[in-house]
């Protein structure tokens, strides 16, 4: 991909935008359409363009294994964790009105805390699954011809 | 007008899945998938569901594609012709399913009918008292996040699920550093001949 000039520029601009945008969509969701899961899907999407344009070796250095890895859990974790929390102050599982004095604010401060959780997994497991499909075929690729680089940039 | 529309992109969509039918080349197939998740999610924006139009885009059309053409990458782009055969028994089956499906919808309330049962079980609650109660101006993430908490941790935990699934499948983890010291080990199934 070195010689295609005009996608890896282009690539360079739009991953600001794209993940900027991502991120309105994660916290403007109590607003406007929008929520963890397209935030997290449109964040990956930045990453596997990314990928399809310098390859899985540098993209796996901007989200290596122990990043992506955890993160999968950690969504999930942070969302249970929130029902936990509520559970220990004293009220029911996944019960908000219990992480604020006003119901409201409590009511605001968990959901914002669960789409969190709901973007990271969304992210990580759509970042895991993309590489982990595009590696086999690298190795793929350099099995079946060890003298290729394995990466596919250089 | 409204209806116009919605009957142009119903089409469009039967078009779109006849062609994925009779196409061979699974390149071509995926991107028709991609479009009829893309008409779908135009047809969401019609119906005023622009949440789930959202998803649809980046997900159906979007993510969905992206992976599909990495499994592409991984098997054949073709598929491999069958044999023509008369498929008598099939074809039945299709028809009587077709056909019991459409004597079902003649029971349904009418199309955006208010007084349907899905607008008068939890829905007036939802649109009354979600304001007070939780307070998002979108309605959909005060269901999405809070009255529907649950659902959403099982959808969550859903997607985290396939994600440790494709790891375990596809040689994540640590099996795949020990195929690479080993290459010749029982697992690596690349049908390729080595040299």
């Amino acid at each position: 991909m070195r010689t295609h000039s005009v996608l890896r520029t282009s690539t360079k601009l739009l991953m600001p935008p794209i993940m900027l945008f991502a991120l309105y969509v994660q916290f403007h969701g109590d607003y406007g359409p929008g929520g963890g899961f397209q935030a997290g899907v449109i964040f990956a999407v930045a990453f596997i363009l990314f990928t399809l344009i310098f390859g899985p070796a540098r993209a796996r250095r901007v989200a290596p294994e122990w990043v992506t890895t955890p993160m999968c859990a950690l969504g999930v974790l942070l969302y249970a964790g929130v029902g936990v929390a509520t559970m220990l102050l004293g009220g029911t599982y996944l019960d908000y009105n219990m992480l604020a004095h006003d119901p409201h604010h409590g009511q605001h401060l968990g959901i914002l805390l669960v789409e969190l959780g709901v973007g990271l997994t969304v992210w990580a497991v759509m970042v895991t699954i993309f590489l982990t499909f595009v590696e086999r075929h690298a190795q793929r690729e350099a099995a079946a011809d060890p003298d290729a680089e394995e990466d596919g940039h250089a | 007008m409204e209806q116009v529309i919605d009957i142009v992109l119903l089409a469009f969509m039967v078009v779109v899945a006849l062609a994925m039918i009779h196409l061979r080349n699974l390149f071509a197939v995926v991107m028709l998938s991609g479009i009829f998740s893309l008409l779908s999610a135009a047809l969401f924006v019609v119906m005023d569901a622009v949440d789930v139009a959202f998803t649809e885009a980046a997900v159906g059309a979007g993510i969905s594609t992206v992976l599909m053409l990495g499994t592409l990458a991984l098997t054949a782009r073709e598929e491999s012709p069958r044999p023509r055969r008369h498929a008598l028994l099939p074809l039945a089956v299709v028809t009587v399913t077709g056909a019991a499906l459409i004597y079902g919808t003649l029971d349904m309330p009418h199309f955006g009918d208010p007084d349907a049962p899905i607008h008068q079980h939890v829905a007036p609650r939802y649109i009354v008292d979600s304001p007070r109660e939780v307070g998002p101006p979108n309605m959909v993430t005060s269901v999405l996040a809070s009255y529907r908490g649950y659902d959403t941790l099982g959808e969550t935990t859903v997607i985290f699920t396939a994600g440790m699934g494709v790891m375990v499948l596809l040689g994540g983890l640590r099996s795949r550093r020990r195929k690479r010291r080993d290459p010749a080990s029982p697992g690596s199934d690349t049908g390729e001949t080595r040299p």
